[in-house]
């Protein structure tokens, strides 16, 4: 899910964590959480409430893998590719989940690799959104899918 | 009666479908008229049976799984709510082999009690840690920490007791205790199923080590990949609060600790404790240089105990049975228990606590049934993306760290990847140094450009190209990496990468050197 840039909202989400000490990730991620993305037009709004420069706000959202600053598909799929996933065919599972969605329409669908889920003994793990799936054959992605509805 | 039935909500057991299953029973329940309490806590660690689902019996927890929605019906028709037969039956929980055969310490309560429910917590010998401790003095708890042979179990195996004591004699306004939950090693899932079924013994742990040192605020840093962790913390804490285990005036002592949970950003360099500590103050995680010791300066500048989700979980049972109790288990300076972690290619994965001591073969055969696949395991890689991969022929050397060090190994957090004969180490070699490439914080330049030389000499390696030369310049390099990056990122990536070449040669192309450890190893400066 992503919306639109809202100045105000901004404001509202900063001056909530503002006063915490190192409020910068906590604002991001609440920001994120809102939007779906970091807008890139909120990075002077942030950088001037917490008397930041904007090349150190910019350096801190592009650190970190978890922040964006574009708009997500509406489907964010990560797939584990850390070792023990590897150990159970995550490889091939990444390349039939590349084809599968190559079909699919554009912005529907973002594939993501990840370093560990924590699911390492049920791998291959894959995590749509924020929803866990173990044991992941290429049978069940395409089920995984099939779920999630509108294939065109 | 009302029937107490467990489905767990630990992470492994959602991505099986234990919502699911949760629902279906209580539907189900309700359509016969039955009166059942249905009960979510922590996984009991067989994570090849998840979703396991448990019957409070006369005899105890009957088991039974794994179970999908499908079953449900099928179960209540043979009694299951009563403990009756079926063929996903496994009989009574506790008589288990997997589970029999282990030592729990850390891991006592996970699994058995609601992670949520602080009398479950209580009965469970919850809290008798921290009301001892509370009428103690700070140095004697710090002593007893010590005493325990408590060492940190992130990975550096530093002695907690130690830095404990560095934390509590140095003076200052302000002071702050820090959990490590950034578990992001491949193959280990400890601290999320400990904070996900039983967060209040780390709040307990926490606030332990907070009376120790002088403190009054902690934080976890928590990876952003365990949504469900963090919302278990943050109910828990809420709930501790409340009933005065938190806050200005911890039960009545007159003591205070707050404790708030910081999420973390897909970092993972951010488990390397400084790092930790810079992206907890709002910046990008880059590495500090020590000195100063985060035990001396730490957050914002303040001293700060820095230690893992499980090293904190442990002072609990430490204070409540005392540090002879934990130190009996082991062997030689590694005391007490570590939780290992079975995971890959394995047919029976999941979690293991034993005291050290116990060997890779054990772990891997008597628990772990042998690989997935059932083909013949290959290599076993231990202690995360940054630990060695192990042949056969060191499977026997007990998990100790000294024997780990011995074998130019690490035992790490203490996750176990298992990889079949269709692994190719030299793929894995390269994985490796892609993921240091990937991860590095880019504060030092061995592992910043050594990390992406490493690939490309990798690439070549693969493809047959550049002669015995490159063999020569890849061990270069890990040398430099090795002696030359500023923290165990670059520092240890050169572990997996030459262990597989010097156990693994074929794959690389070559034949064996006989080498097993690099010329100019010094043996665990990292670890």
């Amino acid at each position: 899910m992503s919306l639109d840039y809202d100045n105000q909202q901004v404001d509202f989400i900063i001056a909530a964590q503002q006063n915490r000490p190192g409020a910068l990730l906590p604002i991001l991620h609440d920001i994120q959480d809102t939007f779906g993305y970091i807008p890139p037009d909120s990075v002077a709004q942030i950088a001037s409430a917490l008397n930041l420069s904007r090349a150190e706000v910019h350096g801190v959202i592009t650190f970190y893998h978890h922040f964006r600053t574009t708009p997500p598909a509406r489907h964010t799929i990560q797939i584990c590719c850390a070792e023990a996933c590897q150990s159970m065919g995550a490889q091939q599972l990444v390349e039939h989940a590349g084809k599968k969605l190559a079909g699919r329409k554009q912005g529907d669908c973002e594939l993501q690799p990840v370093y560990c889920l924590g699911l390492c003994a049920i791998s291959p793990a894959v995590m749509i959104g924020e929803e866990l799936h173990a044991r992941v054959t290429p049978e069940k992605f395409d089920a995984l899918l099939e779920n999630l509805g509108d294939k065109s | 009666m009302s029937v107490r039935i467990f489905v767990p909500r630990d992470s492994a057991a959602l991505a099986l479908g234990a919502d699911a299953v949760a629902q279906a029973i209580l539907a189900e329940a309700e359509r016969r008229k039955l009166d059942i309490t249905l009960v979510r806590n922590g996984s009991r660690g067989m994570l090849w049976l998840e979703p396991l689902v448990e019957v409070q019996t006369e005899k105890g927890r009957v088991a039974y799984g794994p179970v999908s929605p499908g079953h449900v019906t099928a179960l209540f028709d043979a009694n299951f709510h009563q403990g009756g037969k079926h063929a996903l039956g496994l009989g009574l929980t506790e008589q288990l082999a997997y589970l029999k055969k282990q030592e729990r310490l850390t891991f006592a309560r996970v699994g058995i009690t609601d992670p949520l429910s602080l009398d479950d917590y209580a009965e469970h010998e919850g809290f008798r840690g921290l009301r001892k401790a509370l009428a103690m003095q700070a140095a004697d708890i710090v002593q007893q920490v010590t005493d325990s042979g408590l060492r940190g179990r992130g990975g550096a195996a530093f002695p907690a007791g130690i830095k404990w004591k560095t934390v509590l004699n140095t003076t200052a306004m302000q002071k702050y205790i820090v959990c490590n939950a950034d578990e992001g090693d491949s193959g280990t899932f400890s601290d999320r199923m400990l904070m996900e079924g039983d967060p209040f013994v780390l709040i307990e742990g926490m606030t332990i080590a907070a009376l120790a040192v002088g403190a009054t605020q902690g934080y976890i840093y928590v990876r952003s990949e365990y949504p469900h962790s963090i919302s278990v913390l943050n109910e828990a804490i809420g709930i501790a609060r409340k009933a005065g285990y938190l806050g200005a005036n911890i039960l009545n002592s007159g003591k205070r600790f707050e404790l708030e949970v910081r999420r973390a950003a897909g970092s993972y360099v951010c488990g390397e404790e400084t790092a930790m500590l810079e992206s907890l103050e709002g910046k990008r995680g880059i590495v500090r240089a020590k000195p100063p010791l985060p035990a001396i300066a730490g957050l914002f500048g303040k001293p700060t105990v820095i230690n893992n989700v499980i090293s904190l979980a442990s002072v609990p049972v430490i204070m409540a049975r005392g540090a002879d109790f934990y130190k009996n288990y082991g062997v030689g300076r590694s005391h007490g228990t570590l939780p290992f972690q079975l995971a890959g290619n394995i047919k029976q994965g999941g979690l293991i606590e034993k005291a050290f001591g116990v060997t890779l073969r054990e772990l891997m055969y008597d628990f772990g049934g042998g690989s997935a696949s059932g083909r013949p395991i290959k290599a076993v890689q231990v202690g995360g993306p940054l630990g060695a991969y192990l042949p056969e022929s060191q499977w026997d050397t007990p998990l100790d760290y000294e024997a780990y060090a011995a074998l130019w190994a690490v035992l790490g957090h203490g996750g176990i990847v298992v990889h079949d004969d269709s692994a190719d180490l030299a793929k894995l070699a390269r994985y490796a140094m892609k993921f240091c490439a990937i991860e590095s914080c880019g504060k030092c330049t061995p592992c910043r450009i050594g990390a992406t030389r490493g690939v490309e000499v990798m690439d070549k390696i693969i493809a047959g190209q550049g002669g015995p030369g490159q063999i020569e310049l890849l061990r270069d390099l890990c040398d430099t990496m090795l002696n030359g990056s500023m923290c165990a990122m670059g520092g240890m990536t050169p572990y997996p990468v030459l262990s597989a070449l010097n156990h693994f040669p074929q794959d690389f192309g070559i034949k064996g050197s006989g080498r097993v450890k690099p010329d100019t190893a010094t043996g665990g400066q990292h670890a």
